[in-house]
């Protein structure tokens, strides 16, 4: 067993916030079409707010630490923040565009030891990528943000979101990560906005495209392993957890509010009222979270996917209940394996039955 | 043993460790969890466990205590254990955690501006 995954298993027992994401801003200079985000300033938190947090979370155990936003270079402080955290010594990832960071931020970033800087890249071509991020010439910013960082020799992932509108550009956005030398990584979810509205959902690609990414060796390295058919689900399996939302892992909004997850937006409690411990540890909301196993979801318990779906808890929230099924993810899992989801399976019973309520004449 | 480096290092057995100073490297994460040491390279991302002891001498490691007194005074007293004992044992762990570049080793004492000054919280210990 690595020494990561022990860390991971001995914070699940203990109950350590092992990993904390804090969104230091909602504030951004882009207007990416599939943004969940209101980029409206409602009253961030300040410079010495964020730093108490941060002692918090130091004090409370959390070791890796995820800046991001909105765009984190839009607070004039930012750096001032990664060198108080880095101070804490926590493992500090940091999530950007890029557009803001040139030789100085890129040298500021290595000199206080950030351990990986992801970068969303939408598209190799700049009339692709600057009508998702709505900035023109944005493109051209953030690969040259990119190169500034590689010649600090920081580590770098380019972070991608397949959509309608960059379907096809996928493979050569992948061919100029390689060229410039960083990781590439391709999430084909599309999540509702924070307040709930859904039009966004639109930019989701279809059956085919999933199709064609579960097959890509450049993607999933071995597709008839990544796309093998779900084995029995043992006991184990039903005794297990979705994910770590909540249970190692947990979100801070830039207005000091607590979720399980940036995927979760279940209120937990808000830093301005109470100590980050203290609903850590009191949550009823983080309690009921940590509640759920696999064998109480109410749908995903009877599904042969259950040992091997990407199910989200927050998915299945903003659908209409953390124990429910996420159908996202049950299309990912049936376009992957073949095999409908017990959801799946579910919803189309429901439609070929007729409707939900019928009345029949009562024969005299 | 001259200035401040990273990478190989072994102690000379010839040189006091009165005469060696040890500091946190800046390119490091670390937290403690139940009791012990966690730590991440931020330069190749290793992932190391230190025990209780390890975890004494780690967190005394501010570059201006000198590593004698750092085993005199921390790992003697707190774990009950010989000096001479202690004395190889630290070295070797020294000398270890420099080639990784967790450590820094120094024959004049350590600018703190050079390292991260705060040590972690302390979880898993109710």
């Amino acid at each position: 067993m690595s020494l990561l995954v022990e860390m991971n298993e001995r914070a699940m027992k203990l109950g350590v916030p092992l990993s904390v994401h804090i969104d230091v801003t909602y504030r951004c200079n882009e207007r990416c079409q599939h943004c969940y985000l209101d980029h409206d300033d409602y009253g961030e938190m300040t410079t010495a707010e964020i730093k108490d947090i941060l002692d918090q979370l130091a004090e409370a155990g959390v070791f890796f630490l995820v800046f991001s936003g909105g765009e984190v270079f839009m607070r004039r402080d930012f750096l001032e923040l990664v060198e108080y955290a880095r101070k804490l010594m926590f493992n500090v990832k940091v999530k950007t565009n890029g557009v803001m960071i040139h030789e100085y931020e890129a040298r500021r970033l290595r000199e206080l030891g950030v351990e990986q800087v992801q970068i969303s890249v939408y598209s190799h071509r700049p009339e692709v990528h600057d009508a998702i991020t709505k900035l023109p010439g944005s493109l051209k910013r953030t690969l040259d943000s990119i190169k500034f960082l590689k010649a600090q020799g920081l580590k770098v992932t380019v972070s991608n979101v397949l959509m309608t509108i960059n379907r096809a550009d996928h493979r050569a956005t992948q061919a100029l990560s390689k060229e410039l030398g960083v990781d590439y990584t391709l999430d084909p979810t599309v999540t509702p906005m924070m307040d709930g509205d859904t039009s966004v959902l639109a930019l989701r690609v279809d059956a085919d495209n999933l199709d064609e990414l579960f097959s890509d060796p450049a993607l999933v390295g071995n597709p008839e392993e990544y796309c093998a058919k779900p084995g029995p689900v043992d006991e184990d399996t039903m005794e297990g957890y979705s994910c770590s939302a909540g249970h190692t892992a947990c979100y801070i909004t830039p207005y000091a509010d607590v979720f399980p997850c940036v995927q979760f937006p279940l209120a937990t409690g808000n830093l301005r009222k109470q100590k980050f411990i203290d609903i850590w540890k009191h949550s009823p909301q983080l309690a009921e979270v940590r509640s759920i196993k696999v064998k109480d979801l109410t749908v995903c318990s009877s599904c042969s996917h259950a040992g091997t779906c990407t199910r989200c808890p927050g998915l299945a929230y903003m659908e209409g209940s953390m124990r429910g099924p996420s159908s996202s993810d049950c299309e990912k899992s049936f376009h992957r394996t073949g095999i409908p989801s017990a959801n799946m399976l579910r919803k189309a019973a429901a439609a070929s039955s007729g409707p939900l309520i019928q009345i029949a004449p009562m024969m005299a | 043993m001259q200035g401040i480096w990273q990478g190989t290092l072994t102690i000379d057995p010839a040189e006091t460790l009165a005469d060696t100073f040890i500091a946190r490297s800046p390119a490091i994460a670390a937290r403690v969890m139940d009791g012990e040491m966690m730590i991440m390279s931020a330069v190749d991302s290793t992932f190391f466990s230190l025990n209780e002891v390890a975890t004494v001498i780690f967190q005394a490691a501010d570059g201006l205590t000198p590593l004698s007194e750092i085993v005199a005074k921390r790992v003697c007293t707190e774990f009950e254990v010989e000096p001479e004992e202690a004395r190889r044992d630290a070295e070797q762990f020294v000398t270890e955690l420099s080639q990784h570049g967790i450590l820094l080793v120094s024959d004049k004492p350590i600018p703190a501006h050079n390292f991260p000054s705060s040590t972690s919280g302390n979880v898993g210990k109710q």
